[in-house]
């Protein structure tokens, strides 16, 4: 039960100093949890407050991998939509 | 132009700044309190005087930030306090007082030291105070503010008056929760992410009780304001009032800078910023409520030097790693200089005041009694090309800026700065000549005359083609001397007679 920063972290530091469990490491290239150490706030405050505060679509994933903040969650810019490519011209 | 100025003892002062409100004893800060003039009386980013003469610097140690707002990347540094696309260096506290000393030392004239960023000061308390408070110790003689967005402000009144705080800046954008929720997207407060009308209902709440709080405890507030057409551009003047109402001193409207390469939801969503023209109209209808600061240049977050310069390349981290400083020295050195400035101030203030008198009468409506007809004249805006000291004394192709005067029968003023060379870092990055030209020809849009030292051949004829009247021959003389000089030589040369179009065309 951890929660991740990935390499989309822009090193904005808000996160580190609101962490309970002094669990994120200022480390280079980008910050990092410290899985041991990363109770997901459990005990001490109803949201996990480093994804509550990071600016940053999808820069901290959940225990299952996937975007605390995914796309658009944020920012209010909706992700591009997966585009399909087509390589021959359907059958009509 | 009538200025009121702060207003705390319940009597408005109001006062005429016809004349030049820039360097002589007119400047607007004469109007102020005794108490708040001697605070800002040095401060270049304050007095239109002292800019000319005083440097500030910035330091970077707050790079968290506890709201969203639409104008901004947090990619990069905060675009409101400094400019957008720019990442400044994060210091440590004590690398940041290391480094305000080492600049100390060598730029005397250096007497303002502010946390701006990169991200906002009060979301990174504990890394602001310490710096503000190694300070206060060491370096006694340097002036400290502050820049918030004003969601922490109310719980950090308290430590901020314990460091003896000189001043305050407040970003507010709105005093409407339903404007607010178009500007801001999200905030971090108690322990929660919160989004929508909600969470600039609180941001509101919090910048106005700090504002409240600071003004209660005599600290001076200056409010900034980032103006987004169609968004928040006509509530900007209640902002403006209310702000005023509860004891800020400056009100400081400065402009949106949005572009797609920036990635900020404005710049994505193809939010424009004002033109140089709207930015202008709306400082004016907010200098009928209060003193605001035509001079500003929006810094970076970790900006060294006089105001429109940045200095900080020599200053880098690796080069004050191992610099020992003498303080107490520089301190001795640092009072010499601080007085002979005084000095120099003082000089010209007795000479300028029968200066600009005699400025107004020579000029042709005035000279009521004479027989021959008045010409007609209509006041006009010219753009200085001036890198500091009050004068004309910068090439055109140099400036990265230029300073907006109006010139009219009343006397000269200055209403502004337009910057032209925002997002150029050196040859590099610089778009070629040719668009550089054409950038800075539309920020002189409503300009008729632009006053510099030299100009090339090239330039001239487009700025001509532009109806912009290039103008080399008041190098190095006092701007608003020479503005006067050359407004008296378009009345004499019967400029006023055409309208702006026709000029445009017989010049084009
Ligand atoms: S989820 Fe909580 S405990 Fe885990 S790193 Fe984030 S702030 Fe720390
Ligand atoms: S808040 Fe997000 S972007 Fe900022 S340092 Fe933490 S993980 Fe990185």
């Amino acid at each position: 039960m951890a929660l991740r920063i990935i390499e989309s972290c822009v090193n904005c530091w808000a996160c580190e100093p609101l962490c309970p469990s002094h669990a994120i490491v200022a480390a280079k290239p980008h910050f990092l949890i410290n899985a041991s150490k990363c109770t997901e706030c459990a005990g001490d405050f109803a949201d996990p407050q480093c994804a509550s505060i990071c600016p940053i679509e999808g820069a901290i994933l959940n225990s299952d991998g996937l975007p605390v903040n995914p796309p658009g969650s944020l920012t209010g810019i909706a992700p591009p939509r997966p585009t399909l490519i087509v390589t021959e011209s359907p059958p009509v | 132009m009538t200025v009121t100025a702060w207003n705390k003892h319940g009597n408005a002062q109001r006062g005429g700044c016809a004349a030049s409100s820039c360097g002589s004893s007119s400047d607007a800060v004469a109007q102020l309190p005794d108490a708040i003039r001697a605070k800002v009386n040095n401060h270049p980013c304050f007095s239109e005087d002292a800019h000319h003469h005083y440097a500030r610097m910035h330091v970077a140690v707050a790079p968290a930030c506890n709201i969203q707002c639409h104008y901004c990347n947090r990619k990069y540094d905060c675009s409101n306090e400094s400019r957008p696309g720019v990442v400044s260096e994060v210091l440590t506290p004590n690398q940041a007082v290391k480094k305000v000393l080492a600049v100390a030392a060598a730029i005397p004239q250096m007497t303002v030291l502010g946390i701006a960023g990169p991200g906002d000061p009060l979301a990174n308390s504990a890394r602001t105070f310490e710096t503000f408070r190694q300070l206060s110790e060491k370096a006694p003689d340097i002036k400290l503010c502050v820049s918030t967005n004003g969601l922490a402000l109310p719980a950090a009144v308290d430590e901020l008056c314990q460091h003896n705080i000189e001043h305050v800046t407040i970003t507010i954008n709105c005093v409407d929760p339903d404007i607010g929720a178009k500007i801001y997207p999200w905030i971090f407060w108690n322990n929660r992410r919160i989004k929508g009308r909600q969470a600039a209902e609180i941001l509101i709440a919090q910048q106005q009780k700090g504002l409240e709080m600071l003004v209660a405890r005599g600290v001076l507030v200056k409010v900034n304001s980032v103006l987004i057409p169609g968004i928040n551009d006509a509530h900007l003047p209640e902002v403006s009032r209310i702000v005023k109402a509860k004891g800020a001193f400056l009100h400081n409207v400065m402009p949106l800078i949005a572009e797609a390469e920036h990635g900020t939801f404005y710049g994505l969503t193809g939010q424009r910023g004002p033109t140089s023209e709207e930015l202008q109209t709306l400082q004016d209808a907010c200098a009928g409520d209060m003193r605001m600061m035509r001079h500003c240049r929006q810094c970076r977050a970790d900006a060294v030097g006089m105001l429109g310069e940045d200095r900080g390349q020599e200053f880098t981290l690796d080069k004050i790693e191992h610099l020992e400083v003498d303080y107490a020295a520089a301190m001795v050195h640092r009072a010499e200089v601080h007085a002979a400035i005084e000095a120099k101030r003082a000089a010209p203030a007795t000479v300028s005041a029968p200066r600009s008198a005699e400025m107004l009468v020579s000029l042709p409506l005035t000279t009521a009694g004479t027989k021959t007809p008045t010409p007609p004249t209509r006041p006009i805006l010219m753009a200085v090309a001036s890198g500091g000291g009050g004068l004309v004394n910068q090439h055109f192709g140099e400036a990265n800026e230029f300073l907006i005067y109006e010139a009219s029968v009343r006397g000269v003023r200055l209403v502004g700065a337009r910057t032209t060379g925002r997002y150029c870092h050196g040859s590099a990055h610089c778009e070629d000549g040719d668009t550089r030209l054409h950038k800075t020809i539309r920020v002189l849009d409503g300009c008729e005359v632009v006053l510099c030292t030299k100009i090339g051949f090239e330039p001239w004829g487009q700025l001509e083609a532009a109806g912009i009247i290039p103008n080399s021959e008041h190098a190095l003389e006092r701007i608003e001397d020479a503005i006067a000089a050359v407004y008296q030589e378009l009345i004499a040369a019967n400029y006023f007679k055409q309208s702006r179009i026709e000029t445009q065309r017989l010049t084009a």
